[in-house]
């Protein structure tokens, strides 16, 4: 999941909504000129990497959007998430379970090696072994082979971790290298998953599957500062990641993708807070940002006009209600999760909180992704029904009354969420007539951390944000048993069945039937009420042209033009 | 006087210790997992977080993570931040920036607050005391980041004189605009610190007998009534340059200038307590120092006040 590090602008300048800065009037108007310069660079926002820039160890938006600049992967998504070939020449398999991949020919990383199957592989494998320690390791965690790598034991020395009581684990791998992945040649390698899964593909665009040259190896802290890559752009020489300040990106000339650049390059410069860099677009010091601070909600679709976006983007916000609660399992707890659902108007919180830029939601996953519907059988639950919601809470107190207990929502209060929480709790104690507040946390590692030891006292904010175009993404990883980000520990038979059968299914349109199905389970269940789609917003300076954001949300840099 | 120095110079080091002590261990009992917040809502696989708590020895107890990090700091060595950057650089690029600004506002405050505090202090009750006093009044009670926003958009984005965030490099001329904003408050409180000490000043004994003697005006005005209002006025100044620097986080958001306010502010929101520490122990050295030089002042701007044995 990747997660933004811009926090200093929600507690710092939240409260200058009020001041919001109306009446500018800088024109919307755009003068399409034909001779843009493919030499002009595009100055753009984005956030200091929270990592040194390695493929699996990048799993936060500020190095995400520099790693799939500079590298190019098996494939690449397009603005709709659909996947192109890249380095693949094709990518097969027969039962979705061997696949085999061919690279094309003719691929170079930026210091003349060849880009071959070694370089993907090796650089898989690293990501996965133990001791290199990478964050992005789960990604190949459908991989024979993977849990060998990854094999830990209890420390030794009896040490205990004091934060979870646990023993402290240190690695003890039993394998080097992953057995089902198999160099058949320098183009082509084969791939052995442990479960059937039709649209593994899909997941190849993401950066923990980038592949690394062999210079990587000798020294990979020198290398996360100064990576070579073979994508459309690379760095702008030797230390052209000026820390917590920028970084400079020109355009690879080898490189000969689906994303052949029609700019010069990229200057990502890192803002601390997204108001800063609003003014920097609006002084015309920055040609496209692509977040909007909460202050200029109001004003920045009449500050820029079409120059504006406001469309829904690959994130999925709700809140768990957890099943050790009292009162929230069972069949009281299924009713209880059913009525608190339609005690929400989330069409007028996404209007009032967010100005527009939220979208309901209708299903657990976005509607950028494939094979996203709003016609789910039971979606009904997730519309403003008081009477309804009224009526279950009457008939969950009949099997246990609820009394006076408090209903709350913990949040990180650093991360902005105060608002909408607040207004959620206020819905809910409107229509039920039971008090309802959120509960604040400082920081998000103290709000996890209860999450993480079944300490809450009621229900927590819960969001995801795609790693890659697929249904399977949203769900697998939140509502399988035992999955990794499956806190409030949900657990349903057929669920995970019918998650199993889409990723056994033959193509991806029956895999698509199945993950709606596993989706109406969950709408029956609950086990996050689903709130709304967070949207992407941007804006973009009279500057530059054709920017188009992708399903990530972040905008397509290599078909930007300037001047 | 060089006695007296010295013996504040060497009331530095339990200072020094007792303060980083204190917020190393203020850092360590932040809630949470610093670690398991860094994977957002998706935990790694199992093995990973528990390798970087052991690489950033947060799997020890305090105690030994205190001693370690002290240990490091006599090698040279603060250690590194979750990005593995070391805590070093950090503040090399840190410091420089917030201690231009710092001082830039610092110059900026005592200049035009000494200037216009003196100006409303001798015409005590005309229009341009009262003028000053809403003014003040005025700047005193509008948030920081008000001022800031008003003075980006006004001077930044509408009429353009100034570039409405600092660039890299942070060159003197762009931080002239936050210089200002970052001063605003202090100024306000400099005017009314020197017109109140100037207007009692005017009538007190030694400036009845200056007068008296015959001295002009200005005479009296700049080294009788002047020097010895400066004495609250330095030591507010002194105090303010700490502040300023610590201080400039909300101005320093605002204008995205990458200095020591925001870098605290993101070190203690992510746990990482080798970078905190190593900057709050900066700063306490500051204000230490700035007191230390102020009480020096004070001999300088009051013949009464001498350092003896």
């Amino acid at each position: 999941m990747k997660r933004s590090r811009v926090g200093l602008g929600a507690v710092a300048l939240l409260s200058v909504g009020a001041l919001a800065l109306t009446g500018c009037s800088s024109s919307g108007g755009s003068e399409n000129s034909s001779d843009a310069n493919t030499d002009a660079i595009i100055t753009t926002n984005g956030s200091e990497p929270q990592m040194s820039l390695l493929p699996a160890n990048t799993t936060e938006t500020g190095g995400g959007k520099i790693m799939t600049s500079i590298f190019a992967g098996l494939v690449s998504y397009d603005a709709e998430g659909a996947i192109e070939n890249e380095v693949a020449k094709s990518i097969e398999s027969e039962d979705a379970t061997n696949w085999t991949v061919t690279l094309e020919d003719g691929w170079t990383f930026t210091n003349g090696e060849e880009v071959t199957s070694n370089s993907f592989v090796d650089a898989w494998n690293y990501a996965v072994l133990y001791d290199n320690a990478q964050g992005g390791s789960y990604f190949f965690d459908n991989i024979v082979g993977f849990s060998d790598l990854q094999n830990t034991k209890d420390d030794p020395s009896g040490a205990i971790d004091e934060t979870t009581g646990k023993p402290v684990q240190v690695g003890d791998p039993l394998a080097e290298t992953m057995s089902g992945l198999k160099v058949v040649d320098d183009t082509t390698f084969t791939v052995e998953l442990a479960n059937a899964e039709a649209d593994w593909p899909l997941r190849l665009g993401y950066t923990a599957f980038m592949p690394l040259p062999s210079a990587a190896f000798e020294d990979m802290e020198a290398f996360g500062e100064n990576p070579i890559g073979n994508g459309p752009y690379m760095l702008d020489g030797e230390g052209a990641w000026v820390h917590e300040e920028k970084i400079d990106l020109v355009t690879n000339p080898d490189y000969d993708g689906v994303r052949k650049p029609a700019n010069g390059g990229l200057e990502i410069i890192f803002y601390a807070t997204q108001d800063a860099a609003y003014a920097d677009v609006l002084g015309g010091n920055l040609d496209v940002l692509d977040a909007i601070p909460d202050s200029a909600f109001e004003t920045y679709e009449s500050d820029f006009g079409d120059r504006a976006v406001n469309q829904p983007a690959a994130i999925f916000q709700g809140f768990n209600m957890p099943y050790y609660l009292e009162h929230w399992s069972g069949e009281e707890g299924k009713l209880r999760r059913a009525a608190i659902s339609m005690a929400i108007n989330r069409e007028e919180i996404t209007d009032v909180i967010f100005q527009g830029t939220r979208t309901p939601a209708t299903d657990f996953t976005s509607p950028v992704i494939d094979g996203w519907t709003d016609k789910l059988e039971g979606a009904d639950v997730l519309e403003f029904n008081p009477d309804e919601a009224k009526k279950l809470w009457a008939e969950a107190d009949a099997i246990a009354p609820y009394g006076d207990t408090v209903f709350d929502i913990a949040y990180n209060s650093d991360g902005g969420h105060q608002g909408w929480v607040d207004a959620v709790t206020n819905s809910i104690s409107n229509t039920l007539g039971i008090t309802a507040q959120g509960k604040p946390y400082p920081t998000f590692a103290a709000a996890i951390d209860d999450r993480d030891n079944d300490k809450l006292t009621g229900g927590t904010r819960a969001g995801w944000q795609a790693d890659y175009p697929s249904l399977y993404n949203f769900l697998a990883p939140l509502y399988q048993t035992g999955a990794g980000s499956n806190y409030e520990d949900y657990s349903s038979e057929e669920f995970d069945n019918l998650l199993k059968e889409g990723g056994q299914a033959d193509n991806v349109e029956d895999a698509t039937a199945k993950y709606q199905e596993a989706q109406e389970v969950l709408l029956k269940d609950l086990p996050a009420i689903p709130l709304w789609y967070s949207n992407v917003t941007g804006v973009s300076a009279d500057t530059v042209d054709n920017v188009v954001f992708g399903w990530d949300s972040v905008p397509l840099y290599h078909e930007i033009t300037k001047g | 006087m060089l006695w007296y120095a010295g013996k504040r110079i060497l009331q530095m080091i339990p200072v020094f210790f007792g303060a980083t002590f204190l917020i190393y261990f203020m850092v360590f009992s932040l809630p949470g997992d610093p670690i398991a917040a860094l994977f957002g809502d998706r935990p790694p696989a199992p093995g990973v977080i528990a390798q970087i708590r052991a690489e950033y020895n947060l799997d020890k107890p305090f105690i030994v993570q205190y001693f370690l990090y002290i240990g490091g700091l006599f090698q040279g060595d603060l250690g590194t931040t979750y990005s593995g950057r070391p805590v070093s650089d950090v503040m090399a690029s840190a410091f420089p920036i917030t201690a231009r600004l710092a001082l830039l506002a610092l110059v900026f405050e005592a200049f035009a607050g000494i200037l216009v505090g003196l100006i409303a202090g001798l015409r005590k009750g005309k229009w341009f005391d009262a003028s000053a006093l809403v003014v003040s009044l005025l700047l005193i009670s509008v948030p920081t980041f008000v001022i800031g926003f008003v003075l980006q958009y006004v001077f930044g984005i509408q009429l353009g004189w100034f570039r409405p965030t600092v660039s890299g490099d942070a060159p003197w001329s762009e931080l002239v605009l936050p210089a200002i904003v970052l001063a605003s408050v202090s100024f306000a409180y400099i005017v009314r610190l020197t017109r109140a000490s100037v207007a009692d000043n005017l009538n007190a004994d030694f400036v009845r007998t200056a007068t008296a003697k015959g001295l002009s005006r200005r005479r009296v005005v700049t080294v009788h009534v002047l020097r010895n209002s400066l004495v609250p006025v330095v030591t507010y100044l002194g105090v303010d340059l700490g502040s300023l620097m610590v201080g400039a986080i909300v101005t320093e958001g605002i204008f995205n200038i990458n200095g020591v306010g925001g870098t605290v502010y993101r070190a203690v929101t992510l746990g990482e307590g080798p970078t905190v520490v190593s900057f709050i122990a900066v700063m306490v050295i500051v204000f230490v120092v700035a007191n230390l030089l102020v009480d020096l002042l004070y001999a300088a701007l009051d013949p009464r006040i001498r350092y003896a044995k």
